[in-house]
């Protein structure tokens, strides 16, 4: 079948650069199935899980609390500051970050609505990898 | 002349001085080569950031309500500079040319009648700067005790400045640091953050016409999370460059100190064998002539 290449980048360093079959990101207005030769797009991705399919059958899915995507023909470049597998989320960290962001969340009432609006961007990331954590 | 006992004490310490310089030679040159793959392994993603930032910027430039970080607040009177330097001393003329530079920009703006604030990233180039601009500082932060300067270091940053920017601060932001040519040269330079210095968008890219892209959610809310995150990336290869340039330019000090430390025990232990000898001729004469004189 055929593929495309996934690109995973952090800010310190290349993640994977591989050939893949499909990618499902969680991008800001819902999932999106990626396959080869995709229109180009350029996507700000929310907290959710990629998952990426080999050879017919889904081999990874990883957890990202945001970032964006370079979707073209042949390749798909994600910009992501972090990436776990889901199999090694803890539900603990995952509540305790839920906790920090709505304790941030509830600081930021008197902040202008662009902070709120991020406070609240981060509380829905932490509820996203708590929820991937307890699927895992 | 001084005394044998003088002599070999000087050449003991210079050799003891030429160890630690030694040493540290090779610390730095241990250092420099992990600084300079962290530079490099951080580079993918600031050219990616770099691409769809200019297919962005296109997109979005022009139209009146684009966001401040991308044009700044229209203004040009007061002048923020992040100076980058290291935490560190003994490494040659690293933190001073930045300073010198800095120091050469904030004399240029003020004679131009423009308001300078200074952010000093680093240590030794806050203490320079602070003896004749100490009424200019606005911030200082430095990473001196950290083992490596992440990612969340550049982003906090990045926040101070933004969060700044919020306020109306400032009206322009540039970037002060150590460009890292290569190991041996480091040239200080300026980098304009804010309003944001957009790369052209490349219409011969492989990719096709940049124009093409479609966007999810529209433009200007994309850019709105990337503008940050890319004044964070810029910060943060600075910091990266600065560190890489260090540990460079400490490893040219040290093995130029080690040298110098080599010759001066040279020269001194060529005096000492010198003053022996006359000593040694000095007593044979008097022996001679005491034998004589019996």
């Amino acid at each position: 079948m055929a593929t495309f290449q996934l690109e995973f980048v952090s800010p310190e360093k290349l993640l994977l650069s591989r050939p893949v079959e499909m990618a499902v990101l969680p991008a800001a207005e819902g999932e999106m199935g990626v396959l080869p030769g995709h229109a180009p797009m350029i996507v700000a991705l929310r907290g959710g899980v990629i998952s990426v399919r080999e050879g017919g059958q889904d081999t990874e899915k990883l957890f990202v609390a945001g970032g964006f995507a370079e979707v073209t023909p042949t390749r798909v470049t994600i910009l992501a500051e972090e990436a776990t597998p889901v199999a090694q989320l803890s539900k603990a960290d995952a509540e305790r970050r839920i906790a920090d962001c709505e304790k941030a969340l509830a600081e930021a009432t008197d902040a202008t609505p662009e902070k709120r609006e991020a406070a609240m961007a981060r509380l829905l990331s932490a509820r996203a990898m708590l929820a991937a954590a307890q699927a895992a | 002349m001084a005394s044998l006992k003088a002599l070999r004490m000087r050449i003991n310490s210079v050799k003891s001085t030429r160890k630690i310089t030694q040493a540290m030679k090779m610390v730095a040159a241990a250092k420099l080569r992990r600084a300079q793959n962290r530079a490099e392994s951080a580079r993918p993603y600031a050219e990616r950031m770099e691409r769809m930032l200019a297919s962005l910027g296109a997109a979005v430039a022009g139209q009146p309500d684009a966001p401040r970080l991308l044009v700044g607040t229209g203004g040009d009177q007061v002048h923020l500079l992040v100076v980058v330097s290291g935490d560190r001393g003994l490494a040659g003329a690293f933190n001073t040319n930045v300073g010198r530079f800095a120091r050469t920009r904030i004399r240029e703006l003020e004679t131009a009648g423009k308001t300078v604030k200074i952010l000093a990233v680093g240590r030794k180039g806050a203490t320079f700067l602070r003896r004749e601009f100490g009424s200019r500082f606005v911030g200082e932060i430095s990473f001196a005790g950290k083992k490596v300067v992440g990612f969340e270091d550049a982003a906090e940053v990045a926040a101070k400045i933004t969060a700044m920017l919020e306020a109306g601060e400032y009206d322009v932001c540039a970037l002060i640091y150590n460009r890292f040519r290569n190991v041996i040269t480091q040239v200080p330079s300026e980098q304009q953050l804010i309003p944001a210095a957009l790369p052209e968008a490349d219409s011969d890219a492989l990719e096709g016409p940049q124009a093409l892209y479609e966007y999810e959610p529209a433009e200007d809310e994309i850019l709105a999370s990337l503008l940050p995150q890319n004044l964070a990336v810029q910060i943060y290869r600075s910091l990266l460059e600065t560190n890489a340039g260090f540990y460079g330019s400490q490893m040219t000090a040290m093995d130029n100190a080690t040298r110098n430390a080599g010759e001066m025990i040279n020269k001194l232990t060529l005096n000492y064998n010198r003053t022996r000898q006359a000593n040694i001729t000095k007593e044979l004469i008097e022996i001679i002539s005491g034998a004589e004189a019996v």
